[in-house]
């Protein structure tokens, strides 16, 4: 890695904005995570409407980051970590976009949720919450500092957040077996529980693109894998 | 002028009209003076062409080609002058022209910088410029005296001195334009150095280099001075290499001085002879050389 | 044929075949330096130039990367004062040593220079030229090989009705092809390019690059440039020069995405100085 400047002071201007493009849509997204969680965790109908609003804002943000980077590669063909860098900006607005799209499901989820009187106790998937949060508020920071220790501890935190998972899905089916009048509230809450994990899936993913970008080597080697749920069978209690 | 110094069209503008108008008149001036130099001397050049012909053409006849030199006022010609000069000139560069493009070569391709070159260079260069007497002088040392009488060989070698530094500086001025990367392509190829220079860089120097023999011809066909003490001229028909020869020089200088109307007559002749010749070979070799490039 | 220099363990990570094993080098150099007469052109230079595949050249202008590419060839022979030590191995020959025939030797190692050289003669001739230094062809022999080289240069068609017309009425680009036609016509082993298509236009840049892509097939290439995306696009192996020192070699892949040093990721991404 280099911090010298570019010989052509446009080219290191443009991207410093593709890195403030990230971070400005970094920013957008975990504020849309935090509505949402808060919409469900507080049944915050407002929360919910405003996590859905900014969807629409970060495609549009996605839509420039995609015309800027394409643009900077057609002008000024990028090489070695300046390639890295903008290549990785290009995924990490995908990933981005898609953490935006969880959030507004869940939104939309804790919407229908409110309809329903909260079965039990939301404490596993408020814990789970606050750590998804805490792994997008430190990969968008990672992003915006270039930091490869950041995003090496967000890559390490996955495993958490799929044991966590793993525990709600077992839990939430148990309450299914316990009550049929469960059900609807719980395969809401179930999905609420996959979209969660997903976003810290992909910000796992912008852990990966972020390591890549900076070092040049990748970090898939041994992607630590905790969710087990495809493989969980709960047995009813006879 | 304003104490800021920024960018576009904040001049005065009085200022630069003013300007203006100066390197105008100035520009005028310069080509003006230009105009009159060349005009001065296309007008001598002019002067001279139109007297040869005035006085020339009038006593050109047949008769002019096909006889010998001839007491006055017996109706004779200038053949053997003609011959004679033909003769000469082209030994000579016969002779000279081989010498000079080796050591022109020499010069060029293989003395670049060295001590040996640099002496042959200034020594070739003072040759160049050596009053051509002096070189008549020298071969009638060398050949004239040794040889027991003036032969129109001698002749011929005074023109060859001659010619030998006008080759060598053409050669080695047109060998050293061209581009070094010219020689490393056919050494890169795998040529030896002597294949690159006779088979690329003589063929691209090849006009330049013809020049060069054009102009050592075009000199010694009026050289004079040196043909006075080496075939010294000879009234009577001869092509003998072994006798005194005649040639158009010479003869001119002995009719124009001479106190016979004829003979005068003659001398003019010659002289528009020597200049046409020479104006002809000039034409004749750039027609040629264009039509080859 | 040597194999000593086969089972070199310094082989660059580039230099792999395309099937996945490691092409053996062609030429390799060993520790070698470069004067201009007191001047140190090149300092302690370790290269090997895999077998048919291109090797880019990559630095700042003075960083050695042409002087290297003239010692290949001897070129620096020419000049006085100009010398080369340590080792540049060729079938189990050092190349630089003083008692090598060198018109042999560059009839085996071709070069074609950044300009357009054309000798001053027609199209067939300029041809004929190298291959007359070599070998002793019959009339239709040299017609055979006129016609194969100046259609590895992608360049008969173009040329197939004037082959008695002067070449220095060929385009820029024609010209260029023309020289390379002439160096492959004299069959070497290695080509050396030294900023081939500094001097032409795109198109006719494009049309050189496609032919070097082709001619790797037979002949194991070198290719100086400044022009760091053609070293991307032409190159399988790619080495950088700094200061007459080379910093870095590797795969073009490798170089141009995740260069190891820090001057030659300096370098191609446009931060130098």
């Amino acid at each position: 890695m280099t911090d010298a400047e570019h010989i052509v002071k446009r080219y290191d201007e443009e991207l410093a904005r593709l890195r403030g493009l990230m971070t400005d849509m970094g920013g957008m997204v975990e504020s849309q995570v935090a509505a949402a969680c808060d919409a469900i965790l507080l049944r915050d109908g407002d929360a919910a409407a405003r996590a859905v609003e900014l969807d629409p804002r970060v495609d549009a943000m996605e839509h420039e980051a995609e015309q800027f980077v394409i643009r900077m590669l057609a002008l000024r063909q990028p090489m070695a970590q300046d390639l890295r860098q903008i290549v990785a900006s290009l995924k990490m607005t995908g990933d981005l976009e898609r953490i935006g799209d969880y959030a507004a499901n869940v939104a939309k989820r804790s919407i229908v949720l409110k309809e329903f009187p909260a079965p039990y106790s939301l404490t596993g998937l408020a814990h789970m919450a606050r750590l998804v949060q805490d792994q997008l508020k430190l990969i968008i920071d990672a992003i915006g500092e270039n930091d490869m220790d950041k995003a090496l501890q967000v890559w390490r935190g996955d495993t958490q957040i799929d044991e966590i998972y793993n525990a709600l899905f077992r839990e939430l089916i148990t309450y299914m077996m316990e009550d049929a009048r469960n059900i609807t509230a719980c395969t809401h809450l179930l999905f609420i529980a996959k979209n969660l994990e997903r976003i810290g899936d992909h910000a796992t993913n912008i852990a990966e693109t972020v390591y890549y970008a900076i070092t040049g080597a990748p970090l898939s080697d041994a992607r630590p894998k905790g969710d087990t749920s495809a493989y969980a069978v709960v047995r009813r209690h006879d | 002028m304003s104490a800021t110094l920024a960018a576009g069209p904040a001049r005065d503008a009085r200022v630069a009209d003013q300007l203006s108008r100066r390197r105008r008149r100035a520009s005028n001036m310069v080509k003006l003076l230009c105009l009159v130099a060349t005009g001065i001397g296309l007008a001598f050049l002019a002067l001279i062409l139109a007297t040869l012909l005035w006085l020339g053409v009038s006593g050109l006849s047949l008769t002019v080609f096909t006889r010998p030199t001839l007491p006055p006022g017996s109706g004779g010609g200038l053949l053997n002058a003609i011959v004679g000069s033909l003769i000469q000139t082209a030994l000579g560069t016969a002779i000279g022209t081989p010498i000079g493009l080796m050591v022109g070569t020499y010069l060029s391709e293989y003395a670049r910088g060295s001590t040996l070159g640099n002496v042959v260079r200034f020594v070739s260069d003072v040759l160049l410029s050596a009053p051509s007497i002096l070189i008549g002088l020298f071969v009638y040392e060398v050949a004239v005296q040794p040889m027991g009488g003036f032969t129109g060989l001698a002749g011929s070698l005074a023109l060859a001195v001659i010619v030998i530094p006008i080759v060598v500086r053409t050669t080695e001025d047109m060998l050293a334009l061209i581009p070094v990367s010219l020689r490393e392509a056919a050494v890169a190829l795998g040529a030896p150095k002597w294949k690159s220079i006779v088979f690329v860089c003589y063929r691209a120097a090849l006009d330049g280099i013809a020049t060069g023999v054009l102009l050592a011809i075009a000199r010694v066909a009026g050289e004079t001075a040196p043909l006075l003490f080496t075939s010294l001229g000879n009234l009577n028909w001869s092509v003998s290499l072994g006798q005194p020869m005649a040639s158009l020089p010479v003869t001119i200088y002995q009719y124009a001085g001479s106190a016979f109307d004829d003979w005068v007559q003659l001398a003019w002749v010659g002289a528009l002879l020597i200049t046409f010749g020479v104006l002809a070979l000039n034409i004749v070799a750039r027609v040629v050389l264009r039509k080859r490039t | 044929m040597s194999t000593t220099m086969n089972d070199s363990s310094e082989r660059p990570a580039g230099a792999k075949a395309a099937d996945g094993a490691p092409a053996p080098a062609r030429i390799a150099i060993n520790d070698l330096d470069f004067f201009y007469g007191s001047h140190k052109a090149l300092t302690n230079i370790n290269l090997a130039f895999p077998t048919r595949q291109v090797t880019g050249m990559i630095g700042p202008s003075g960083c050695g990367k042409s002087t290297l590419l003239r010692v290949l060839n001897r070129m620096y022979d020419l000049y006085p004062g100009q010398r080369a030590t340590g080792q540049v191995m060729m079938d189990g020959v050092n190349i630089i040593s003083p008692d090598i025939d060198l018109n042999q030797l560059r009839s085996r190692i071709g070069m074609v220079f950044q300009k357009p050289t054309p000798f001053p003669m027609t199209i067939y001739d300029n041809i004929a030229f190298g291959v007359k230094l070599h070998e002793r062809l019959s009339k239709s022999a040299m017609d055979e090989r006129v016609e194969w080289s100046l259609t590895r240069a992608a360049l008969w068609g173009e040329v197939k009705d004037r082959l008695n017309g002067s070449a220095m009425g060929l385009s820029g680009g024609q010209q260029q092809r023309l020289c390379i036609a002439r160096t492959i016509a004299v069959r070497p082993e290695v080509i050396l390019l030294d900023e081939p298509t500094s001097a032409l236009d795109p198109i006719s840049t494009l049309k050189i690059e496609e032919l070097i892509d082709e001619l790797k097939r037979d002949f194991t290439i070198a290719i100086v440039t400044h022009n760091m995306q053609q070293a991307a696009r032409c190159a399988d192996q790619v080495a950088f020069f700094y200061l007459g020192e080379m910093v870095e070699a590797g795969s073009a892949t490798q170089m141009f995405t995740t260069p190891r040093e820090r001057r030659t990721q300096e370098y191609i991404t446009g931060r130098f100085g």
